[in-house]
């Protein structure tokens, strides 16, 4: 009870200096607050002091797991931004749709939510194949999606902002790092066998063959779901690879770490990168399963900057202590605020105009949690890239971190 | 005319119903939906292909299908290979390595669109292939079960099984079908803009009336001499066997021209909704094809219609207005329906529909004295 009582009058206490401050900010900006028909020029559901996004992730089926802290982040950013003073001196409104880890329920309630609810932005989708079934629907109405997941790349649609990394930035920079300190010349690679593990691992590959010099000593995929590695784990102890290279995803992972720590393959005698767990799937696999192997990404979040340590402190304390926060995440964090630097600049929620101002090359958040982002003209993001090495507790130490890595979709030479 | 009313219609009480769906359909929805809703309801009418198509099956023939989705994805992935390859002109893809094929090839490695897909270059073909090969399909894997006197729960296990197995081939292949992503970014049919509103509307018509056709051949055939024996095999299939008729050939046929609606119903959701992916394949559609059947009523076409209208409206309304507990309101749907109506919708109308009607002067003629005018065989023991 006491504790209820309390989170009452913190709640109360943080709203009340919320309105003050929305209070000083609306002051603030009301001097620009240009009346909604010169903001608003296409119809949006944009009234005098609100304006409505969607927020568009799987909470039920197989996807909700991983999208659930996706949603999470961007309802954070959003109320942050609302207690800062909103955007253009309006209020954030959210509607929330559930694409119920079905693509084609991503389609109909995009259209949906632009559509019937004429949305300004649309946070959301998370596997490639969400995003690839709503496209088409955003590009036919004009329609803004902030993507969070870090894809395969080959794509830069006018009507998306990718905020996660594309392939090449989360991948070089990584085997550069193995090559480097662990002498790795020789490689296998396992994914899941769809698109993104399979684009990825041919980056991968042409990297490790024409710039590295190394060998792919094997390459595999298994069906999305699978859980039977036992003949993998064979080849690689017949291979006996420097480094093995992996992009199996979901919860195939618990599988896949479980059976190699049980063939005896851990951190002491091999090396093992992986491109898909954060620390979201560490969840699920346990800390112990992959004590000692590394992780690349541009997030995690033991990151040691004020940023950082701010937004897991406003996480946890809107979402519980017992949240985790991966790369995915702080990504569809960084979402709603690009939005908000891209609005301002073009002083105009108008779609066509705030993709112009996205295309500067001028939006920036000193913010990020991340640290400093920028969006280059083609939509992606200018991020670093990182290795992380996992502990038992499920969170990682970071042991490399790259310079700002330009974004690529259609790299040259590597397709 | 006689022959219209009696066969294609089911009499009297199947004219009115038939009547009322086809003015709902094509009158009432178009006049007081918007575009965007109609076209919702264009995509779950063709659902109600699957649906109609389970209730020939498994109504009237007594064999279940839980793989209706193969012959949805089938008809679907065949209209779909269509489009995209007329949306991979070389000049739309002009930023591939290897322009003029579909983007997920290229994307594979592929550098030459792979044989299987040179029919679909015309229109023409495919729609013949959209027909055919479901139905080639459905005979192969019907011959191979029926003539072997494989049916119920097995029948039902072993076309899940091939669900299944395509569903694996489908993501498994992705440089030859697009993968878990499907085929997906179609736009044109012959240069004509698919995603426009008139486009939408044309193909709500079309597909409206299609399955209004569909319904009237499913009469035609179960008022036929078919009909009758499929509902005898269905209570006593060996006494249809030792009167000498080979059993297989009859279900057989049933199971073929199920599998030819199903796919017209994936076809025409390609068209509608702009892409086809692998999980329209596999046993979750499949299954919920069958509970849109079971929840209509699986002894009418009609019920079939309405229980996928049903179903599919709750789902949308649910998931928009409950985001985070839509799924335990089906799920309590789907319970109430099968505990206190377990002939589903049309069930209740032939249970209580005379309470309502009963007031009316015609009450009689919708609910006549006699049980039923379907056809039945004395099954009374000899």
């Amino acid at each position: 009870m006491l504790s209820h009582a309390q989170s009452i009058c913190s709640f109360k206490l943080k709203s009340l200096k919320a309105g003050i401050l929305a209070l000083a900010a609306t002051a603030s900006i009301s001097a620009f607050a240009a009346d909604t028909a010169k903001v608003n020029t296409t119809g949006l559901a944009i009234t005098d002091d609100t304006v409505t996004v969607g927020i568009l992730h799987s909470l039920t089926g197989t996807m909700a797991i991983s999208e659930t802290g996706a949603q999470e982040a961007e309802k954070l950013a959003i109320k942050q931004i609302n207690e800062s003073g909103g955007i253009l001196g309006r209020q954030i409104k959210i509607i929330q749709e559930d694409g119920a880890s079905d693509w084609p329920t991503f389609a109909e309630k995009s259209r949906k939510l632009l559509v019937k609810d004429k949305v300004a932005a649309v946070f959301g989708c998370w596997t490639s194949a969400s995003r690839k079934a709503a496209l088409p629907v955003f590009e036919k109405e004009n329609g803004l999606l902030y993507y969070p997941t870090f894809y395969e790349g080959l794509e830069q649609s006018k009507n998306v902002i990718y905020t996660g990394q594309e392939a090449t930035q989360q991948i070089l920079a990584g085997l550069d790092w193995v090559a480097k300190e662990k002498k790795a010349k020789t490689f296998y690679l396992i994914g899941s066998d769809y698109i993104w593990p399979r684009t990825s691992m041919k980056i991968a590959r042409k990297h490790i063959e024409n710039v590295l010099g190394g060998k792919v000593v094997g390459e595999e995929y298994k069906p999305l779901g699978n859980t039977q590695f036992g003949s993998v784990i064979n080849k690689i102890r017949l291979k006996k690879p420097d480094v093995i290279y992996a992009a199996v995803v979901g919860g195939s992972n618990v599988a896949w770490f479980k059976q190699l720590k049980a063939a005896g393959i851990t951190s002491k005698k091999q090396t093992l990168l992986t491109i898909s767990v954060t620390e979201d799937e560490v969840l699920g696999i346990g800390g112990e399963n992959l004590e000692g192997f590394y992780s690349i990404m541009k997030y995690f979040q033991s990151l040691d900057n004020p940023n950082n340590k701010a937004f897991v402190k406003a996480f946890k304390e809107m979402w519980g202590e017992d949240s985790v926060i991966g790369d995915v995440t702080q990504a569809a964090y960084l979402g709603p605020w690009l939005w908000k630097a891209a609005v301002e600049k073009a002083g105009s929620f108008d779609i066509d105009k705030v993709v112009e101002a996205s295309r500067t090359g001028d939006i920036e958040l000193t913010t990020a949690p991340e640290g400093y982002v920028k969006l280059h003209p083609n939509h992606h993001l200018w991020s670093k890239a990182r290795v992380g090495q996992w502990n038992k507790d499920g969170q990682a130490t970071v042991v490399f971190e790259s310079e700002l890595i330009e974004p690529n979709p259609f790299p040259k030479g590597y397709q | 005319m006689q022959f219209i009313y009696e066969k294609l219609l089911g009499g009297k009480q199947g004219a009115v119903g038939f009547f009322i769906l086809a003015a709902l359909i094509l009158i009432v929805l178009p006049l007081f939906l918007d575009m965007f809703r109609l076209n919702l309801v264009g995509k779950y009418l063709t659902y109600a292909f699957a649906a109609v198509s389970i209730v020939l099956l498994w109504g009237y023939g007594g064999t279940l299908s839980l793989g209706q989705g193969i012959f949805f994805g089938l008809g679907g992935y065949a209209m779909a290979m269509f489009l995209k390859l007329e949306a991979s002109s070389p000049e739309n893809t002009a930023i591939q390595s290897t322009p003029g094929i579909p983007d997920f090839m290229d994307w594979n490695q592929l550098t030459e669109l792979p044989w299987f897909w040179l029919p679909f270059h015309s229109l023409t073909l495919t729609i013949i292939l959209i027909l055919v090969v479901p139905a080639a399909f459905a005979y192969l894997i019907g011959a191979a079960m029926f003539k072997r006197r494989v049916g119920g729960v097995y029948f039902a296990i072993i076309t899940q099984v091939i669900a299944v197995i395509l569903t694996v081939l489908i993501v498994g292949q992705q440089g030859f079908t697009g993968g878990i992503n499907g085929i997906t970014d179609l736009r044109t049919l012959n240069g004509w803009d698919i995603t426009t509103d008139s486009a939408k509307l044309i193909f709500y018509f079309l597909n409206a009336f299609l399955l209004l056709g569909v319904i009237i051949v499913g009469r035609f055939i179960l008022t036929s001499k078919v009909g009758s024996l499929l509902l005898a095999m269905k209570d006593k299939e060996d006494r249809v066997r030792f009167s000498g008729y080979d059993v297989a050939n009859f279900k057989i046929f049933i199971f073929c021209i199920a599998a030819v609606i199903a796919a017209i119903g994936g076809a025409m959701f390609t068209l509608q909704v702009g892409f086809m992916s692998p999980s329209f394949v596999g046993i979750v559609p499949s299954i919920e094809m069958v509970i849109f059947a079971a929840i209509g009523g699986r002894m009418s076409l009609i019920g079939a219609v309405y229980g996928t209208l049903l179903i599919n409206f709750s789902r949308t309304m649910f998931s928009e207005s409950f985001p985070e507990l839509w799924l335990f309101l089906m799920g309590g749907l789907f319970i109430g329906v099968v505990m206190f109506f377990p002939n589903g919708l049309a069930g209740i109308w032939q249970s209580y529909g005379h309470y309502i009607t009963r007031y009316f002067a015609f009450a009689d003629k919708f609910f006549p004295k006699e049980k039923t005018n379907l056809p039945q065989l004395n099954t009374k023991e000899s």
